[in-house]
């Protein structure tokens, strides 16, 4: 290990090197959903492409926000903004945790000097009534990724199962890079990651906890609700659009959530509210031709 | 004599479950042989991260041959039904035995069953024995079969030799086989076995300790070994050791240190920041007795670096996390209505109860204070005891940290109650706040959900009213109206009193009379009306009672009427119901004025001096006299008596 002649991977070495390793596995390489969503599974490229027959792989950077985790830039790796790396695969191939560990070396983490581990952590996220099973990936007890193989999304069952594997960029990076400050990663040669995100998450934590119109937000969430209803209401079914506003409710629930003016009773009735819409709209995205076309590959 | 060795490799299995999952596995399969005669001599069974495993020694080689004897029908018998019998036993007519019985002759079938080899029978049970493993949570994977099966995780591979030889079975579209491998990072390639001895080494050798003792063994031999080297010692945690077993196949303790700065942070946020997010045994100096700032991991690795990474590593995120748990320290933010109400009401209670107002006030004010800050959302476990210490840490009065701490206490039926009468006000106020609040804007629970825990809430505020003695009549405290919370409360009351073995319908009965809240009176009736109705005054009052509305209602019934009033003295001929008359006007005084000194003992004792009056009017007096008046009157009497009982408990309501 001493005097390892292997140069450290930048940020955006990293996401470059994770995209050219799942292209090699045949994923799809897409870009990031242009709506502010919590994590990559709520792309529709996980959530509805996780449903019905139709075989499906991509990998995607996705920006995560987490009005909650704003920390005004103090902390050391907590961030209200970070990037996760998401794959999608579906069916699940059988050596889908050997090709994760392939993808982990690719990255520069040697499984031989190295503590890795597969800790049960069954996934769940109650907005979008979705659950698998799976792990956490701990590396030397820091978790570097989180892998689960579906069982439902929106209340339907998944079948075939797909396998989604989450990489937390920041996190990875900083144990890569052997960094222990977030804003001290190298985003490339030249810049670091501070100088591209401390003032967002400054600006943004302020936003999140202190600053957000909440009279605002609580009209914004009542109109995602009412157009994504309307879109899925009527006989012309406009499935995508219909579940871009429920993306919009589920960000605009977490920044309230943020503001800390949502009561635990009232928490719980806006989750579901927003999972309503989203199982509508999974229920909606099985009768679309994209939802159920026969295979053509796999 | 055979010896079978099964191995099922499988993706990471929860540690939770893999203690669990051996000895099921054990089980089925030895059921299923001991159902096939399969009879063997010893079982060893084990479970890791990633493999089941069972070893049986002493099988035999096959079943033996048995034959049986199954009696057919008559020969005379219609042809379909001699047809059936052969198609049942198996046999041609030819192969049948005539037997007679005396009554007739019948065919006999002897069946020979020749016992089939083990191999055979284990091919054939052992995918059942796997498809019925009852594991806690399961899952669907894509498998190359068309009769997919549930399982814990994806499985890989089956090993599975009788003798040596491979036992070829197919389960989850994995066909069997005789080879396994090593431990995922320190073993490369397949491992070739034949039986059990072979396959116990050549894992060792491939870096994978089956049994699931041994590595807890190791593990705590280590800990213990490694902290005693740097005067430390380990704070015991079998559920952790037992965790931590599940998680590795070779497990390796590695020391880290715990950084200076946050050694300033309660012990109890750094204990449980290490066990629940990180899984590091705590440890804590051999003569002081207070928390190292040293901690031990347990890795699944062996690294050219003697861990020295890992540990760097560990470390790392351990100062990660501790920096955002001091972060939490200072953020804060205000439930300010809920709290007013718990502290209104935890006022008005202390005073009910001789509480300390001041102090009850007070600590309700604070005690939700931690639910916001950062390191109760982070540790909720910790919510109450992190109010304490910034209670404390304020110059907070003990008594008002204590109460701070324990007002969500009880948080189970198993757990213990509030001891100082502060700390009991502000735990009443919490739960009744909720009560009320959840009651008045129509979120009750229901047969399926309770998401706000209202009957652990309730069942909480019972247990402190009645277990300490308190006199608190919860529907006239400030401004709530118990509406059906009464009921609730009520239900709840009878599930707690159900354990110490008090009938549900004596509490109907004896809430039936009253429209108070007063929950420990309330024991007190039903407790009096329980030890009544077992005495044979009781016993007997019952069933005059049963008796008297009994005519009274068919009465009214054929009359259409109600009779309800006072019996007229001057229409009483008889002596019995002269004296009934005079004794139940005698009784319903008495009864009031013991009721009115809450003295229930002496209200039932009341009751059961009337029963020789109302036994004796039944023996000598009738009630459907010719005469109307008389009739009538008689009526009112018994109806007298019933609403003379009816202000102790509604019999009624009382079963059996």
């Amino acid at each position: 290990m001493a005097g390892s002649p292997v140069k450290k991977k930048t940020f955006q070495d990293l996401i470059l090197t994770l995209q050219s390793f799942w292209a090699s596995k045949g994923c799809l390489i897409l870009q990031p959903y242009d709506d502010q969503m919590g994590a990559g599974t709520f792309h529709p490229a996980t959530t509805l492409r996780a449903l019905g027959p139709r075989p499906w792989r991509a990998a995607y950077v996705q920006p995560s926000r987490r009005p909650k985790d704003g920390r005004y830039g103090e902390n050391p790796n907590r961030l209200q903004h970070y990037y996760q790396f998401q794959v999608i695969m579906k069916p699940a191939p059988a050596d889908i945790l050997d090709q994760y560990l392939e993808s982990v070396r690719t990255i520069g983490l040697d499984p031989a000097l190295h503590d890795i581990r597969f800790v049960e952590d069954d996934w769940e996220s109650p907005t979008l009534g979705a659950w698998g099973l799976g792990w956490q990936v701990d590396c030397d007890g820091m978790e570097i990724s989180q892998f689960t193989y579906f069982q439902q999304v929106g209340g339907i069952d998944c079948d075939p199962v797909s396998a989604e594997i989450t990489y937390g960029l920041e996190r990875l990076a900083m144990y890569v890079q052997n960094v222990e400050f977030v804003y001290d990663l190298a985003f490339n040669e030249d810049f670091r990651y501070g100088e591209v995100f401390h003032q967002a998450e400054q600006e943004f934590s302020a936003f999140n906890f202190e600053m957000a119109d909440t009279e605002i937000l609580f009209r914004h969430f009542s109109d995602a609700e009412k157009q994504c209803r309307e879109l899925i209401g009527g006989n012309k079914k406009l499935v995508l659009p219909a579940y871009d506003q429920c993306i919009k409710a589920s960000h605009v629930f977490n920044l309230l959530d943020a503001r800390g003016v949502i009561s635990v009773t009232e928490r719980a009735a806006y989750i579901a509210r927003v999972r309503t819409l989203a199982k509508a709209c999974c229920e909606a995205w099985l009768a679309t031709p994209m939802g159920d076309y026969k295979p053509r590959f796999g | 004599m055979a010896d079978l060795l099964l191995e099922l490799l499988s993706e990471e299995i929860p540690a939770r479950m893999q203690a669990q999952a051996a000895r099921d596995l054990e089980r089925n399969v030895v059921g299923a042989l001991s159902d096939r005669g399969l009879l063997f001599e010893g079982a060893k069974s084990f479970a890791g991260p990633r493999r089941l495993t069972l070893a049986l020694s002493g099988l035999p080689p096959r079943q033996h041959d048995v034959s049986e004897e199954r009696k057919g029908p008559r020969v005379d018998a219609p042809a379909k039904a001699i047809d059936g019998f052969l198609r049942s036993a198996g046999v041609t007519l030819e192969q049948c035995e005539r037997r007679n019985d005396g009554k007739g002759e019948f065919y006999l079938a002897v069946i020979h069953r020749k016992g089939r080899a083990t191999a055979d029978v284990l091919a054939e049970v052992l995918p059942d024995c796997l498809a019925k493993l009852p594991w806690a949570k399961s899952m669907r994977w894509p498998q190359p079969t068309n009769t997919p099966v549930r399982w814990v995780r994806p499985l890989h591979s089956i090993l599975c030799t009788l003798d040596g030889e491979v036992v070829p079975l197919a389960f989850a579209g994995v066909t069997s086989g005789n080879r396994t491998v090593g431990h995922r990072f320190l073993s490369r390639g397949k491992i070739e076995v034949r039986r059990f001895d072979d396959y116990a080494k050549k894992l060792r050798d491939g870096y994978v300790m089956l049994d699931g003792g041994e590595r807890k063994d190791v593990i705590l031999q280590e800990v213990k070994n490694r902290a005693f080297a740097l005067g430390l010692e380990l704070i015991d945690d079998p559920g952790l050791l037992e965790e931590v077993a599940g998680l590795a196949e070779w497990p390796v303790v590695l020391i880290g240190a715990i950084e200076d700065e946050y050694m300033e942070v309660p012990g109890e946020i750094l204990q449980t920041a290490m066990r629940v997010h990180q899984k590091y045994f705590s440890l804590r100096n051999l003569k002081t007795g207070t928390l190292a700032n040293r901690f031990a991991v347990v890795a699944n690795m062996i690294t050219a670096d003697n861990g020295k990474t890992i540990v760097a590593g560990n470390e790392r995120v351990l100062r990660a996390r501790l920096s955002d748990a001091k972060f939490f320290w200072d953020q804060d933010r205000t439930q300010l209505e809920r709290v007013e109400r718990i502290e209104s009401l935890a006022g008005e209670i202390a005073e009910r109860i001789g509480a300390d107002v001041k102090r009850a006030k007070q600590a309700a004010r604070l005690c939700k204070a931690d639910l916001t800050t950062g390191v109760v959302g982070e540790f909720p476990e910790l919510q109450g005891v992190m109010g304490r210490f910034y209670a404390l840490n304020d110059g907070e009065d003990a008594e008002v940290a204590d109460a701070i701490r324990d007002h969500y206490k009880p948080q189970g039926p198993s757990d213990s109650l509030p001891h100082s009468k502060v700390s009991m006000a502000v735990a009443l106020a919490d739960k009744l706040q909720s009560l009320f609040m959840f009651f008045a804007i129509d979120e009750k629970p229901t047969g399926s959900g309770d998401p706000f825990a209202l009957r652990r809430s309730a069942l909480g505020a019972l247990r402190i009213i009645i277990d300490n003695k308190l006199r608190l009549d919860i529907a006239t405290l400030g401004g709530y109206q118990p509406g059906d919370l009464r009921d609730f409360l009520i239900d709840r009351l009878k599930v707690h009193l159900r354990d110490a073995g008090t009938r549900y319908d004596l509490i109907d009965a004896a809430a039936a009379v009253v429209r108070d809240c007063d929950f420990l009176r309330l024991v007190w009736r039903i407790e009096a009306l329980q030890s009544f109705l077992k005495s044979d005054d009781g016993a007997n009052l019952l069933t005059a009672y049963r008796r008297a509305v009994n005519i009274v209602k068919a009465e009214e019934k054929k009359d259409k009427t109600v009779y309800d009033g006072a019996p007229d003295p001057e229409a009483l001929i008889l002596a019995q119901e002269k004296t009934l008359f005079v004794e139940l006007a005698t009784a319903s005084e008495l009864i009031r004025a013991e009721l009115a000194r809450e003295r229930f003992g002496q209200a039932m004792g009341v009751m059961a001096h009337l029963r020789k009056h109302v036994d004796a009017f039944f023996d000598n007096v009738t009630v459907n006299d010719k005469d109307p008046l008389l009739r009538k009157n008689r009526l009112l009497l018994l109806s007298r008596l019933r609403s003379t009982l009816h202000t102790v408990a509604d019999f009624s309501k009382i079963e059996g």
